[in-house]
């Protein structure tokens, strides 16, 4: 999780979404056949899947005492078919239970909203530590070692020790909740890669241009406003993206880890101990764990649309 | 797009000192580099330190470095078999997802038809939270497996790798090809000298990137269940019977295994590109 | 031989500066620029005197090295002298920077590229608090005079080279500034393009009314643009000569066009100021005989 990284993912959604600035008729044909494969990628998938369990031993493949690949009776590998019956059946055979994708998406959305609390703080200690590291180049010199180091690090680890620190804080009225040691952790996720990419953005405005607006006499905060943000915006957005990838991975995480009920993190420990008996269940917060992700990092893909003014350049190379 | 305020002008101070300030020569420069970020880190350690011991901050709060110390070494063997395992477990993953990811991206440079396909599924991987398939991969495999986490250390290393070689594989430039065209170079030839150095420090960046998300993938599939023994499950127990200053040992050994994967792959790539110095911007 | 072209230019110069002093647009008085680099000290300039005249076209000419864009940067106050006094319509740089006194061209148009045309020609007036309406008023007129009306709401990376330069020319005069200053505006234009944009400076600088500081290398670009040419030779940077150019005598600024590359006078000044290139060479550092190169006609 260095630098880098911000923008070799990035790299992925420009390409997706770079024919959106293209109207010509064959760049429209190209666009919507690099869809139309793009779902028969997914299907292969599907079809890999189920061609396995199909012509697969029951016992899975084995190398001496090493499965390498997964047995494929219906208790480890349901058919696609019945995960999906599965998700429109009631969650219990209790009266009145609500069907299985109802509670997936009831928990999904808890963990978005944690998620986006997360991110949200995590946007805000970001930037703010960017904008002192492009003012003062000493803190630069001080503070980007630590955080490139950081990154490298499983400071995820943490989870379990931060639910401990929150259990004992009580400021005034306000008590520390639950879910604010998951939020507190997606944030931590989320700051890096904010960080380093809002730094890269910032400094990113060429000699020529610092130095035009320096002949205006611009000062410090219009120079910000006018030059250094939109300049930074193509850093920015992967960096926005990756920070919200990495708030829902924080936030599932969290969840599991310090055992915040609600939450699809704790779906997904919940219904893989009833696998044994109802193995497609466990696959319901699984796919609701990916259309979260895919949510939250298409959210932020929204903000580029609205930003796409400042994205020229990016485009254009 | 409103008229800024006129106050830009008394502003207009604030921007000269700046540029005047870094008027730092080379020389400062490279000192402060090394100087600012370990006094920085000595003043972190120090406030910790003061915090603990004159702040009075509880042990459950923030362990005091001494008594994590004490615990690393009276638990050390636990520790070193924990370490090991976990770091097996990352080692595999960074291995099997490196080798795929190589291999998809060589084919998706190759056939237009593969990259369009992969496309969605890659930029999925990207986003979402791989680890959630650590219960059921857990049960395709066997609870008794350390397979899961294996799978998942090598799907997490996959994204980056393939992404970055990918992107190498597209760094040949048109002049190279030309040329290459013109010697009549045949596909392999072609490859042996034109697209792999060209595409090798892209690889290699995406395998250093990979090393970190292979340990923390490793680590974190251990909180989802699946056999006890390895750093994650071990933080986790620790934590949840308070013995946080055990809890911390461990967090400990985590951060130092995966500074070494990081180190050990930043210097695998030093090592390569210094023979090849300007493999990337040729 | 050198000091003797300095002296009686350094003379040239103090008459002029007290026959008017309070319209020097430009007053440099003993100039000095070192820079420190890892291999040593390096004299960008010594010993600059120079003056130009408010309403004056001087351009700055020399090989590479010799200082010309340095000695532009001080001015500009975006760099600051090692010693001496440069001061800018009577004030300090800095001061006539934050005044806005003068406007700005580089070699690259330096256009923000996620603005629009218009809103690039804009950006000095918003920055400095002018009201929206009077803003698009003076927007408009700018885009009228480099002739890019139709263009005002197409984007930077929509524009050739040569449009996103008449932007940036647009931009710099948006303030009305008494000085301008370019340092090699038209280099990377086509020579087409050049021609064409130097008559509109011209056009434009008579108009105006403006001063005019422009670096450049292209000797027929200096004769045809300016009043004066100051040679420069490099290592140090020095001042060489200032060449008058008389070609004036027979048409004002405002009326010079094509026909003037084409007389006799103009050649007269292509070899005067190449000679004086030459002969600020000859100290030492001349790396080609003189006359090996051909008359540079640009």
């Amino acid at each position: 999780m260095t630098a880098t990284r911000n923008d070799k993912r990035g790299e992925v959604a420009v390409r997706l979404e770079k024919p959106s600035g293209a109207v010509a008729n064959p760049a429209r044909s190209r666009l919507l056949a690099g869809f139309l494969w793009g779902i028969a990628g997914v299907v292969s998938i599907a079809l890999l899947w189920e061609g396995y369990k199909f012509f697969g031993p029951d016992n899975g493949v084995l190398i001496g005492e090493l499965r390498v690949l997964p047995r494929t009776t219906d208790l480890a590998m349901p058919h696609l078919w019945d995960m999906m019956v599965r998700l429109a059946e009631p969650v219990t055979r209790a009266d009145g239970a609500l069907p299985l994708w109802a509670v997936v998406a009831l928990a999904a959305l808890l963990t978005l909203g944690i998620a986006a609390a997360g991110w949200a703080v995590g946007v805000v200690v970001g930037v703010g530590f960017a904008l002192l590291m492009q003012r003062w180049r000493l803190a630069e010199f001080g503070l980007l070692p630590w955080i490139v180091i950081s990154q490298t690090v499983p400071l995820i680890a943490f989870a379990p020790v931060v639910k401990s620190w929150g259990s004992r804080v009580e400021i005034g009225s306000f008590e520390w909740q639950d879910w604010m040691s998951v939020a507190l952790i997606a944030s931590y996720l989320a700051f890096f890669p904010i960080t380093v990419g809002a730094l890269k953005g910032l400094q990113s405005p060429d000699r020529i241009h610092v130095e035009l607006f320096e002949t205006y006499a611009s000062g410090y905060w219009s120079t910000l406003k006018k030059l250094r943000f939109p300049a930074a915006v193509p850093y920015l957005l992967p960096a926005l993206r990756l920070g919200a990838a990495n708030a829902v991975i924080g936030a599932v995480v969290a969840e599991v880890s310090t055992g915040l009920q609600g939450g699809i993190g704790r779906l997904l420990i919940q219904f893989a101990g009833q696998a044994s008996g109802d193995p497609e269940k466990a696959w319901g917060p699984i796919f609701g764990a990916i259309i979260l992700g895919l949510v939250a990092a298409g959210s932020v893909a929204l903000l580029g649309i609205i930003l796409k003014d400042y994205r020229r350049t990016e485009e254009a190379a | 797009m409103t008229a800024t305020s006129a106050n830009a002008i008394v502003n207009g101070r604030s921007g000269t000192g700046a540029r005047r300030s870094k008027g730092w020569s080379p020389r400062t420069e490279s000192t402060l580099r090394i100087v600012a970020p370990i006094s920085f880190g000595l003043l972190v350690l120090g406030i910790w330190q003061l915090l603990v011991t004159v702040g009075g901050v509880d042990d459950y709060l923030l362990p005091s470095p001494t008594s994590i110390v004490a615990e690393l070494v009276e638990f050390w063997p636990a520790v070193v078999s924990a370490t090991v395992l976990t770091g097996t477990n990352s080692l595999l993953g960074l291995l099997v997802g490196s080798l795929v990811g190589i291999v998809l991206a060589a084919i998706a440079a190759r056939w237009r038809i593969a990259d369009q396909m992969s496309a969605p599924i890659v930029a999925a991987l990207a986003v979402v939270p791989i680890v959630a398939l650590a219960p059921v991969l857990n049960s395709m495999f066997g609870a008794d497996s350390q397979f899961g986490r294996q799978a998942i250390a090598a799907i997490a290393s996959f994204v980056p790798i393939f992404i970055n070689t990918l992107r190498g594989f597209r760094q040949t430039k048109p002049v190279h090809r030309d040329l290459m065209k013109a010697y009549a170079a045949n596909s392999g030839q072609m490859l042996r000298s034109l697209t792999l150095p060209t595409a090798r420090p892209f690889i290699l960046t995406g395998i250093r990137i990979a090393s970190s998300l292979a340990v923390i993938s490793a680590l974190v599939a251990e909180y989802f269940g699946g056999p006890r023994g390895g750093l994650g499950s071990l933080i986790a127990t620790s934590a949840a019977s308070s013995a946080y200053s055990r809890a911390w040992a461990y967090v400990g050994a985590s951060i130092a295994l995966g500074l070494l994967f990081y180190l050990a792959t930043l210097a695998l790539e030093r090592l390569v590109l210094r023979r090849v110095p300007t493999g990337g911007s040729r | 031989m050198s000091d003797q072209i300095l002296n009686s230019a350094a003379l040239t110069e103090a008459q002029r500066t007290a026959g008017d002093m309070d319209a020097a647009a430009v007053s440099v008085r003993g100039v000095n620029k070192q820079f420190q680099t890892a291999t040593g000290v390096v004299h960008a300039l010594e010993a600059i005197d120079l003056t130009v005249s408010a309403g004056e076209f001087v351009s700055l000419i020399g090989p590479s090295g010799c200082g010309k864009s340095t000695l532009m940067r001080l001015i500009a106050d975006l760099d600051d002298p090692t010693s001496g006094e440069l001061t800018v319509f009577g004030k300090t740089t800095t001061q006539a920077r934050l005044d806005q006194d003068y406007g700005i061209a580089f070699q690259q148009a330096g256009l923000l590229p996620w603005r629009t045309v218009a809103a690039n020609v804009a950006l000095p007036l918003e920055l400095h608090g002018v009201a929206s309406a009077a803003r698009r008023a003076r927007v408009a007129d700018l885009l009228d005079m480099v002739g890019l009306t139709e263009f005002a709401d197409r984007f930077p990376d929509q524009l050739s080279g040569g449009m996103q330069q008449r932007v940036a020319i647009a931009r710099s005069l948006a303030e009305q500034p008494r000085l301008l200053l370019m340092d090699e505006p038209f280099g990377a234009l086509d020579e087409m393009t050049r021609e064409k944009m130097q008559t509109d400076l011209v056009r434009i600088a008579a108009d105006t009314g403006a001063a005019v500081v422009f670096v450049t290398h292209s000797i027929p670009e200096a004769v045809f643009l300016s009043d004066r040419v100051v040679v420069m030779s490099p290592r140090p940077g020095r001042i060489s000569q200032i060449v008058p150019m008389r070609l004036n005598a027979v048409a004002g600024r405002e009326d010079r066009s094509d026909n003037l590359r084409e007389e006799s006078s103009f050649f007269e000044m292509v070899t005067e100021v190449r000679e004086a290139l030459h002969g600020g060479a000859a100290d030492g550092t001349a790396d080609e005989p003189r006359g090996a190169r051909g008359v540079d006609t640009r």
